[in-house]
């Protein structure tokens, strides 16, 4: 592919959450080594649409800057994902930038994902210490092998590309989403965290719960951390299957 | 709740969550305050691990070594009763990061695994894969949010600290913050806040911290009385890869694994590195250091990249970068010691680490001065006493910080893998150190309603002045001057000259922003005004760095002035008269200087002091030689 002489960006604007969308365009000079935030960041500094008028800069979110922190996920020519490791070269254009459409709009590319935390709240996403002072004791022993696959869905950093993905979560349904249900695997894995399993499954059995998955398996193809999402709800339709019987059988 | 004595928080990350987690557990009501959700907080880029002595290994591993080196590593610079605390209660924290469920690698027995890193002896190195501050950081944001689902933490994301209110007496009694979905300013009361809002590497323009890593925080606090410590040492880490947007970090593994780091001979030479012929690229680490070569200490290698692209002009095609070359590896091999590393590179640089050499540089990295903080020595120990409520005080009474905005247990420089225990561990003590100071209240204090409204009302006004204002100048610009400055000559190699100069530039820089003129004059979401106001504050601090690092002549840990560098006679050891003679110098040198810089805000600018430190755990006898 030839090096172009300069980038163009499509970006969907918004105001406020209660004003409609709209696009707008925006060239940049050619760079090798750039990437979404760090055009952004260009951007704001020289804030020229492509007709040449003088803009407020756009807005969006971004910390870490190594996909690591979850801020900067928004869709990119489509495809939700972090922007920091959107890379320019090789991306066909004009570059289409898009808040996610999954959540409320704060202004532009920025949005609310508080949805997702307080899901976390829902599913009881922790173990129960009795304080945080030392108690002289660790964790019970883990095996190697469990460990390294409860490593695999902590590393989520409720970034919302798999709730994008996934068509039953959206604004109008109850469907807690892929991600927080991962976190129900995880902390029922543990041997201390085990203990609140039962309550961890009761949350995700009712309205909203895990019977919502239309196993699409969209959101395992888009995990910028390749999350194994879809084998995580398998265990938890077990898991939830077993309550339900416990459940009948203790009434 | 809403009359009960509370405690304010500003930054949740390590720092901010353990000291919300203690307060909370102390039966006190804690509001939680961050410029964006706390799992997002910048401890998650921490990658290699955290420090503690568990002797997992059945190496003799003692938690003495573990205060040694880091005494030690910091060159002397810290309070060593507090350094005594954090090591001898490293392994209880770990225990405790443990029952959280914190993914920490195992050993085939099924307990945690512990590694080798920079400077140490045995394997007292905790980690979680590759992203242990990441896995610290989620298992205490869990706990958290338990206690905000239970009704003892408020959080307030999405909210930016402006100031302290400050009473007439001086004494905190909360903060003034803007909601920055809204932009709209309120005042906060509380009985103690404590703040613990990170590094403050964006000063150097890049650097390998996240975008958020100002320091504007701590600097709005120095602007309102509170004294700051040591401002001019910041560690350099000698690999980090190029970016528009941010320096990112290539581990130190990297060089330990038989990286070679290489520019070619010739100036400005534009071949392709792999075809420049063994005989014309020049391997100055192994040429100058043939003892240690390319694993040198970081300050060490930092200086010697400068030397080699700043002095010599051998940058690789005439830019501020080296080769760092792991290519006479195998694929197989580099996947199994350093996959998650290179894998970055890839993913950020679009290159092949595995078959073309990286681009490095030296970048900022780390702050190990800040906020002042004391503590309250206990005699019996020779430590620091357990729950006192003068632990992590700063100089403002009611002000607590904490985590890397403050300026403790570093010194000179900072020991790798120490820096998540550090953040944990002063996290956990400044809580503890707030609760303390609560104790016995039963309601809030009375504050005249007027001292919360002044505060409110001085900083709408600095919103409205930069709103209002039409200059010419472009905040986001004068970021990147700043950054141009601190790269330039407050950076790894330092001379009196070029720091006038830094002082200088930095003045300039200060009048011009009251000629600043936004592109967003909007009330909503509007982060050229958030980002316009952290620029001025950084700028202030950035002279208070730029004065200390002249002022201070001498040579300690991550501060070099060549001019005044105490050379190790070559060949000579301890008895030896040259050593003898070079040790009395050191020593008298230290009479001079081994004290820590207090930078206090005045109308005319930094005044900057010296104060003694508790050397009673190691008194400085020898210097420190890595032969």
């Amino acid at each position: 592919m030839a090096t172009p002489q300069e980038f163009l960006f499509r970006i969907k604007r918004q105001d406020s959450p209660d004003t409609a969308p709209y696009w707008e365009q925006f060239r940049m000079p050619y760079a090798p080594g750039h990437n979404v935030v760090s055009a952004l960041m260009y951007l704001r500094e020289h804030p020229v649409n492509s007709a040449g008028n003088k803009v407020a800069p756009v807005v969006w979110e971004c910390n870490c800057m190594e996909e690591v922190c979850g801020a900067c996920a928004m869709l990119v020519n489509g495809v939700p994902r972090q922007a920091c490791a959107a890379l320019l070269d090789g991306l066909p254009q004009p570059i289409v930038l898009e808040p996610l459409s999954k959540f409320r709009v704060v202004r532009d590319l920025q949005i609310d994902r508080s949805r997702m935390f307080e899901a976390l709240k829902k599913v009881k996403a922790w173990i129960r210490l009795d304080h945080g002072g030392d108690i002289h004791r660790h964790a019970p022993l883990i095996s190697p092998d469990e460990q390294d696959a409860r490593y695999l869905f902590s590393r989520c950093m409720t970034c919302g590309c798999c709730m994008e993905a996934c068509p039953q979560f959206h604004q109008n349904s109850t469907f807690i989403g892929p991600a927080p249900l991962a976190q129900v695997r995880l902390h029922n894995s543990h041997p201390t965290g085990a203990y609140d399993k039962e309550e961890r499954l009761h949350a995700i059995m009712g309205e909203g719960g895990i019977t919502d998955c239309g196993n699409a398996q969209n959101c395992v193809q888009v995990c910028p951390k390749e999350i194994p999402l879809t084998t995580a709800i398998g265990e938890l339709g077990r898991q939830t299957t077993a309550q339900w019987l416990r459940d009948l059988f203790a009434r | 709740m809403a009359d009960k004595p509370n405690v304010i928080v500003v930054g949740g990350g390590l720092g901010g969550l353990w000291a919300t987690m203690r307060v909370a557990e102390a039966g006190f009501p804690v509001d939680l305050f961050s410029l964006f959700p706390v799992k997002r907080s910048h401890s998650c880029c921490a990658q290699g691990g955290i420090n503690a002595c568990l002797d997992v290994k059945g190496e003799h591993d003692t938690v003495w070594q573990h205060i040694v080196d880091t005494i030690k590593g910091g060159d002397y610079l810290a309070e060593q009763p507090p350094i005594r605390s954090m090591c001898e209660q490293a392994p209880g924290l770990i225990r405790t990061y443990d029952r959280m469920g914190v993914t920490f690698s195992r050993t085939p027995e099924g307990g945690m695994d512990q590694r080798l890193f920079g400077g140490v002896k045995k394997r007292r190195t905790a980690f979680a894969g590759a992203t242990t501050g990441q896995q610290l950081l989620y298992a205490i944001d869990e706990q958290v949010r338990r206690h905000e689902d239970e009704g003892r933490v408020r959080k307030y994301e999405g909210w930016e600290f402006l100031s302290a209110v400050l009473d007439s007496e001086g004494v905190c009694r909360g903060v003034c913050a803007m909601d920055l979905e809204t932009m709209e300013v309120r005042t906060f009361q509380a009985e103690a806040v404590i703040v613990a809002t990170g590094g403050m590497g964006l000063m150097w323009g890049r650097s390998t911290m996240s975008t958020n890593s100002t320091g504007a925080a701590a600097s709005r606090l120095y602007q309102q009385g509170c004294q700051f410590g040591n401002p001019e040492f910041a560690q350099f880490h000698p690999t980090a890869m190029l970016g528009h947007d941010k320096l990112r970090l290539m581990s130190e593994a990297c060089r330990g694994e038989g990286g070679r780091i290489w520019v070619p001979r010739e100036p400005g030479d534009k071949r392709d590195p792999l075809s420049i012929p063994e005989k014309e690229r020049f391997y100055f680490l192994e040429e100058w250091y043939p003892t240690y070569g390319n694993t040198v200490p970081r300050d060490v290698a930092s200086r010697a990249i400068f030397r080699a692209v700043r002095h010599m002009g051998l940058g690789v095609g005439g830019e501020n970068t080296v080769f760092l070359d792991l290519t006479h590896h195998t694929r197989k091999f580099l996947e199994q010691r350093l996959g998650g590393i290179l894998d970055m590179y890839q993913t950020f640089s679009g290159e092949d680490p595995y078959t073309r050499p990286m681009k490095v540089y030296p970048s900022m990295h780390y702050t190990m001065g800040g906020l002042l903080v004391g503590y309250e020595k206990d005699d019996a120990t020779g430590a620091m006493k357990e729950g006192s409520a003068r632990n992590h005080a700063t100089s403002i009474p009611g002000l607590y910080a904490c985590g890397e905005c403050d300026n403790a247990y570093h010194g000179a420089n900072r020991l790798g893998a120490n820096s998540l225990l550090s953040a944990s561990f002063s996290g956990r003590v400044a809580g503890e150190a707030a609760a303390t100071f609560l104790k016995g209240k039963k309601t809030r204090s009375e504050v005249p309603t007027s001292t919360f409204e002044a505060e409110q009302a001085r900083q709408v006004k600095l919103n409205e002045k930069l709103l209002t204002s039409r200059g010419k100048e472009n905040p986001f610009a004068l970021h990147r001057e700043l950054g141009e400055i601190m790269q330039e000559r407050v950076f790894v190699e330092r001379n009196n000259e070029d720091l006038d100069k830094a002082v200088d530039g930095i003045r300039k820089l200060r009048e011009r922003f009251n000629d600043v003129s936004l592109d967003d004059l909007g009330m909503r979401a509007n982060q050229s005004l958030s980002w316009a106001r952290q620029i001025h504050d950084m700028i202030v601090l950035a002279e208070v760095i730029a004065k200390a690092a002249r002022m201070r002549d001498e040579c300690r840990g991550s501060h070099y002035k060549a001019e005044f560098e105490l050379k190790v006679p070559e060949g000579k050891f301890a008895g030896s008269p040259e050593y003898e003679e070079y040790r009395a110098r050191w020593k008298s040198n230290n009479e001079t200087w081994l004290k820590t810089t207090v930078a206090t805000n005045t109308p005319d600018g930094p005044s900057i002091e010296y104060k003694p430190i508790d050397i009673s755990v190691l008194p400085p006898e020898a210097p420190r030689d890595y032969r």
